[in-house]
């Protein structure tokens, strides 16, 4: 067994958890926007709820996929490469939803905060889905050849496991984004997502679940299986307290179902980073798609004191924006002129 | 259309594009830091001023440097998998340090400085900025090193032809590095003091033009105040003097660091690089003579077409080696020596032109150089005509002051291109100097992916070129109103309440915010 790999797998697998586990939610709240708010101010409270805590939750997908690049090259490669089209659109995506953040206040008109708002919507779900899109199809497979290159045209990789894992994303962070909001907000906005939360959360998450079913029917353990089991016992969990009221304990049922329902896709995988649909000796696995012991020694190291202080920060900012956010929150938008003496006088 | 070609000017617009953020982030970062900790230390309400203004220009940039960031890191698997599966042993490492080290705590820490206002004790709050200016201080370094691991292989061996990492510190402290990343953070500098002289001398003229501000007949400036305009208060006048002297020092230490430690860099390109630097000079022959004009067709790669108008004798010499008679090989000396160490033609049996496109070296050496002195020479003018307190009554000083905003941007940019066009035929260039590892370089051909197709690559090309300047085009109009608007655009508190434009809310509305629970700072 190749020690090194399978920690940097792990290591890997866990970046990619705390991006969905975090970013799902800032995602899930771009795509409420036009969902479950209704008006200026609505969306306001939502995305102050995400406001100070996602630019450091998105910096998780920026870390999975440095990391890959240094522990696993011909993953990265060949992974990246292959999805050049649907990666295109996450990028644009994600730099739609940042702008959109900063910038939505800044201008003069509700049209402008209005049309910042939807490209903030768009970009998110186009982000997710394609994410959802990736990680699906890292575990069921695209079409590669020997040396890892993809066989067929730029949309090769564009199957049923595509779009179901583009939807399984999507899905998810629909159904966590509501219960966070209704964790984090106060008012009206606390109280839609909370309906929308149990009454959609049963057709929401079928897609995830179907993915976490399709990899265990492949390649599962008594490990995954197991998973499974306190996923499924987890989001139960959630769906009832989310009914009766207690958005906290609602949010740490979503967190579990997550946690465990994407460990046991990413242990069912292993040691499989990547599997070829074309020959399963083309596969790339922790074995031979890995950095030499020295980079992946270096690596560790640099993970093992860094992850703890950036959880350690991450956990007190979420402490010190603890606190609901509400319409009687929000200041009026800030309307300024230019400081000079007005024409004519 | 070769994918090739498509593939390199994709990656060359996102990366000159997104470093056109990343050095004012870099400049104005440690300002805004330094301004936010005179206040705390003093309590004087200009310091708090300067904060907040000059803070909400750095925000307005900052996301979209974040935002275009991505798109970096991503690329190299996407459009350059041949090269990721080449270096990842060595290249990935620092990308996976940067994020690790350096960009989780930016962003974190940043999230906690914009919210953290009034929330956070003044210390926190003030710590939580200088945590994330740290942060993209130290993300830089790890990028730097990054880009000169491909300027000069160090810290590996080649194991079945594929370099693997034997030294993390060789890597981390590259000499190629180190020289570059200094180089970069003092130019970093100069462009946020650039900003900081443009807008000021902005805010000044304005003061003055509006009757604000006068001066008395030895041209000292006598301070006023004009309540009907909003924000022009006895205090913005000190807020933007101070911005533009402190704006001054700031360029010319940046500037001065520029130039030593671009010395340092150029001598060790002449060792490691010397086909970049005899391009540099469009120098076809081996000589000692610096070119300051040249005339003719660089762009032809080719010697015969290149005329020297005037040539400095023994100043090459000195820049390379630090005397006057040392003789620097020229490009058709250095033709047939690459040739045989690397070869002449690639597998496929096209011929290797190892000789950059001149017309890129030669003018983007040669415009780095001369936006950077014109840029250090402004600010020297600039603090001397200060010297009484404000700024000439000039409509075209100030434009000039304005313009000069770009100078630094644009040496930025050129020495970029200078760098990375001049490594050209290699993406991993190949070190004949002893220190680097023998053996260890990659041709920019064998670096795409070989699965990008035509259409893959224009598409990506297209929709972030095309978005890209949409977002520059907001980015900027969104810079240029609140600059306008001066210190009032960042503290509504200073700004005038105009209830017709207040958002509709009726006074009575149980729903409207109550000033105490309102956040001191919301999206």
């Amino acid at each position: 067994m190749d020690i090194l790999p399978t920690i940097w797998f792990i290591a890997i697998a866990a970046l990619w958890i705390g991006y969905l586990l975090l970013e799902g939610f800032d995602l899930g709240v771009g795509m409420h926007l036009f969902l479950t708010a209704r008006g200026d101010r609505q969306r306001r409270v939502m995305i102050n709820t995400i406001g100070p805590v996602w630019d450091g939750n998105e910096v998780w997908l920026i870390t999975a996929g440095a990391a890959t690049f240094a522990a696993f090259p011909f993953w990265y490669a060949s992974l990246f490469s292959t999805l050049y089209i649907p990666l295109t659109l996450v990028l644009l995506g994600l730099i739609f939803r940042a702008v959109s953040i900063e910038w939505r206040g800044k201008g003069r008109t509700p049209r402008w905060a209005r049309r910042w708002d939807i490209a903030m919507a768009a970009g998110s779900f186009v982000s997710a889905f394609g994410v959802g899109a990736m990680l699906t199809l890292t575990t069921t497979g695209l079409p590669i050849d020997a040396d890892g290159n993809r066989v067929g045209g730029p949309f090769a990789w564009l199957t049923g496991y595509a779009v179901l894992g583009g939807f399984a994303v999507v899905g998810f962070c629909l159904i966590h984004a509501a219960i966070f909001l209704a964790l984090k907000a106060d008012g009206p906005v606390r109280a839609a997502a909370r309906t929308f939360a149990v009454r959609w959360s049963p057709i929401a998450l079928l897609p995830i679940v179907a993915w976490v079913l399709i990899m265990q029917l492949r390649s599962g353990t008594v490990v995954t299986w197991t998973l499974v089991a306190v996923a499924v016992l987890a989001v139960l969990f959630a769906w009832l307290n989310a009914r009766a009221g207690f958005e906290g304990r609602a949010f740490a049922g979503t967190a579990v179902f997550l946690i465990a329902g994407a460990a046991s896709i990413f242990a069912a995988a292993y040691p499989v980073v990547l599997p070829s649909t074309i020959d399963p000796a083309f596969d790339l696995t922790v074995a031979n798609a890995a950095s030499g012991s020295y980079t992946l020694t270096v690596m560790t190291w640099v993970a093992a004191f860094g992850l703890p202080v950036i959880i350690a920060s991450q956990v007190w900012t979420y402490w010190v924006f603890r606190h609901r956010v509400s319409e009687k929150h929000i200041p009026l938008a800030h309307v300024f002129t230019a400081a000079v003496r007005p024409q004519g006088e | 259309m070769d994918p090739l070609e498509i593939a390199r000017w994709q990656f060359g617009i996102t990366t000159v594009y997104h470093f056109w953020m990343v050095p004012l982030t870099l400049g104005l970062g440690p300002v805004v830091a330094i301004f936010q900790t005179m206040w705390v230390r003093t309590g004087e309400e200009r310091w708090l001023r300067m904060t907040k203004f000059w803070g909400k220009l750095y925000l307005i940039n900052f996301i979209l440097g974040v935002a275009t960031g991505l798109v970096q890191e991503f690329q190299f698997g996407m459009a350059w998998s041949e090269y990721s599966r080449f270096v990842g042993d060595v290249f990935g490492a620092p990308l996976a340090m940067e994020g690790l080290l350096a960009f989780f705590f930016e962003s974190i820490f940043l999230g906690l400085w914009i919210f953290g206002w009034g929330r956070l004790p003044k210390r926190v709050h003030l710590a939580t900025l200088w945590i994330a200016v740290a942060g993209s201080v130290v993300s830089a370094y790890f990028i730097i090193v990054a880009n000169s691991w491909m300027q000069h292989p160090v810290g590996v061996e080649l194991v079945d032809g594929r370099p693997v990492m034997t030294d993390i510190w060789a890597v981390l402290t590259n000499n190629t590095a180190i020289a570059a990343y200094t180089h970069t953070i003092f130019g970093a500098f100069g462009v946020g003091a650039a900003f900081l002289i443009g807008i000021s001398w902005y805010q000044l003229w304005q003061r003055r033009r509006d009757g604000v501000d006068e001066v008395d007949a030895t041209g000292r400036v006598i301070v006023g105040e004009a309540p009907s305009i909003p924000g022009r208060d006895r205090t913005d006048h000190s807020v933007w003097i101070r911005s533009l002297r402190i704006g001054t020092v700031v360029a010319i230490l940046g500037f001065g660091g520029v130039a030593i430690t671009g010395d340092v860099q150029a001598k060790l390109m002449f060792d490691q690089q010397p086909m970049k630097m005899a391009a540099a000079e469009a120098a076809c022959h081996t000589g000692t003579a610096f070119s300051v004009f040249a005339i003719g067709d660089l762009g032809a790669q080719s010697c015969d077409d290149v005329v020297n108008v005037i040539e400095v004798p023994g100043l090459l010499s000195f820049l390379a080696h630090g005397d006057f008679d040392t003789q620097i090989k020229g490009v058709n000396d250095l033709i047939p020596e690459y040739q045989e160490a690397y070869g002449t033609t690639t597998a496929d049996g096209t011929e290797i032109n190892y000789v950059p496109i001149m017309a890129v070296t030669y003018w983007g050496f040669r415009l780095m150089i001369g936006f950077g002195a014109l840029a250090a020479f402004a600010a020297v003018v600039a603090l001397w005509m200060t010297r009484k307190g404000t700024v000439p009554r000039s409509k075209w000083i100030m434009r000039l002051a304005l313009l000069g905003i770009l100078a630094p941007f644009a040496a930025n940019s050129a020495g970029w291109i200078f760098t990375e066009m001049g490594r050209q035929p290699f993406v991993v260039a190949p070190n004949p100097n002893p220190s680097g590892v023998d053996g260890v370089f990659m041709f920019t051909a064998a670096a795409v992916s070989p699965t990008a197709t035509v259409g893959e690559l224009l598409f990506s090309l297209i929709s972030l070129a095309t978005v890209y300047g949409a977002l520059m085009v907001v980015e900027v109009i969104l810079l240029v109103r609140f600059v306008r608007g001066g210190v009032g655009s960042a503290m509504p508190e200073l700004a005038p309440h105009d209830d017709d434009h207040g958002g509709g809310h009726d006074p009575d509305d149980p729903d409207a915010p109550k000033s105490g629970d309102v956040l001191a700072f919301a999206y």
